[in-house]
């Protein structure tokens, strides 16, 4: 084992960041589950929703993408 | 030349992956994950520049012949009872349709021709990547980044011809109280402009995210002997999520190009 202090930083700093990303799922897993309880109530309303679904996956997705973007520019890019 | 830098990028960063492994593993893992996505110039060993002809390049042009050729053959023959190509072609142009007409609204169907070219373009790329052995173009953020782009910028100009000035009211938040309403503003310019970044990182990421994760169960495949029929039953349920994926990503690329289309448009709240 080798290296200097940055490259510790670097790593500890990457493996910080990959926590975001986690923390992102919980926020998609809230979107599906709440989709699923609306859309177990009233089904027939469920198809026309489910672009919703996804967009709102898509931007609870998104603050997730940056924190793993963050890790990624830490391991390679730094 | 955005090409080219990133596979610079992704070279280094390759090469950096690639010894921080041999460094820390030493008990026989050799896994470069990233590997797969390095740009490398078909046939010359020389740099690339900005008309040579990359293994990246290769595959954007597979993909858009790939579209054409399904579309094309798909409707050449127009029976009444499909066959598979056209009704692979009938399907796809009746989701984007159906999905433009439903996100957008009646008068965006103009630009549908558009959606539709990015929708064929990017699930298809997706798709194409997961043969073993090609290349994913999407998984580079120089690809999707143009591609985000030219979308952001399309949005953007048109929003302004469409509507004038008054397309700034899109930031101006009328039904929020008067005191909030400059806040909001600040927020609402923010998140406009971080649209093009997270539309396209969120495809780059989830494919490339997908693609090294793939290397890496097949990285321990290859170190655990006659224990690797347990990574091996691992990949392919990766792949068959990978799969799922390489849909959805474009689908949510597809659909949030509808609703920033629908901003441009429509842009009172």
């Amino acid at each position: 084992m080798e290296g200097d202090i940055s490259t510790l930083g670097q790593f500890i700093g990457a493996g910080l960041a990959g926590l975001g990303s986690g923390i992102a799922a919980l926020g998609v897993g809230n979107v599906a589950a709440n989709f699923l309880n609306g859309a177990l109530r009233n089904p027939s309303a469920a198809a026309s929703q489910t672009a919703t679904l996804f967009i709102g996956i898509a931007f609870a997705e998104a603050l997730g993408i940056f924190s793993f973007l963050v890790a990624l520019l830490l391991m390679f890019a730094v | 030349m955005a090409q080219h830098e990133a596979a610079t990028i992704v070279d280094n960063g390759a090469l950096h992956a690639g010894e921080i492994v041999a460094h820390e593993g030493g008990s026989g893992f050799n896994i470069h994950p990233m590997d797969q996505f390095i740009v490398q110039p078909l046939f010359s060993d020389g740099a690339v520049g900005m008309f040579t002809l990359t293994n990246a390049a290769l595959w954007m042009l597979i993909v858009v012949l790939c579209t054409a050729l399904l579309l094309v053959l798909g409707t050449r023959g127009r029976s009444v009872i499909p066959g598979r190509a056209q009704s692979v072609a009938e399907l796809a142009y009746g989701f984007i349709y159906k999905m433009v007409e439903d996100v957008t609204g009646r008068d965006a169907v103009k630009y549908f021709p558009y959606i539709m070219t990015l929708f064929m373009f990017i699930v298809l790329a997706n798709f194409l990547a997961l043969i073993p052995m090609s290349f994913s173009p999407t998984s580079h953020i120089a690809v999707t980044a143009v591609l985000a782009l030219i979308v952001f910028l399309g949005v953007t100009i048109l929003g302004f011809v469409l509507n004038g000035a008054s397309f700034l009211r899109l930031f101006w938040v009328s039904s929020a109280p008067l005191a909030l309403r400059p806040i909001l503003a600040i927020i609402e310019l923010v998140s406009y402009f971080v649209r093009p970044v997270s539309h396209s990182i969120r495809l780059a990421g989830n494919i490339m995210a997908g693609h090294a994760v793939l290397k890496v169960f097949a990285g321990f495949a290859g170190a655990l002997g006659i224990f690797s029929i347990v990574p091996i039953l691992a990949i392919t349920a990766i792949f068959a999520l990978e799969v799922l994926v390489a849909f959805i990503q474009a689908y949510v690329f597809t659909i949030l190009t509808c609703v920033y289309l629908k901003d441009a448009l429509h842009p009172h709240h």
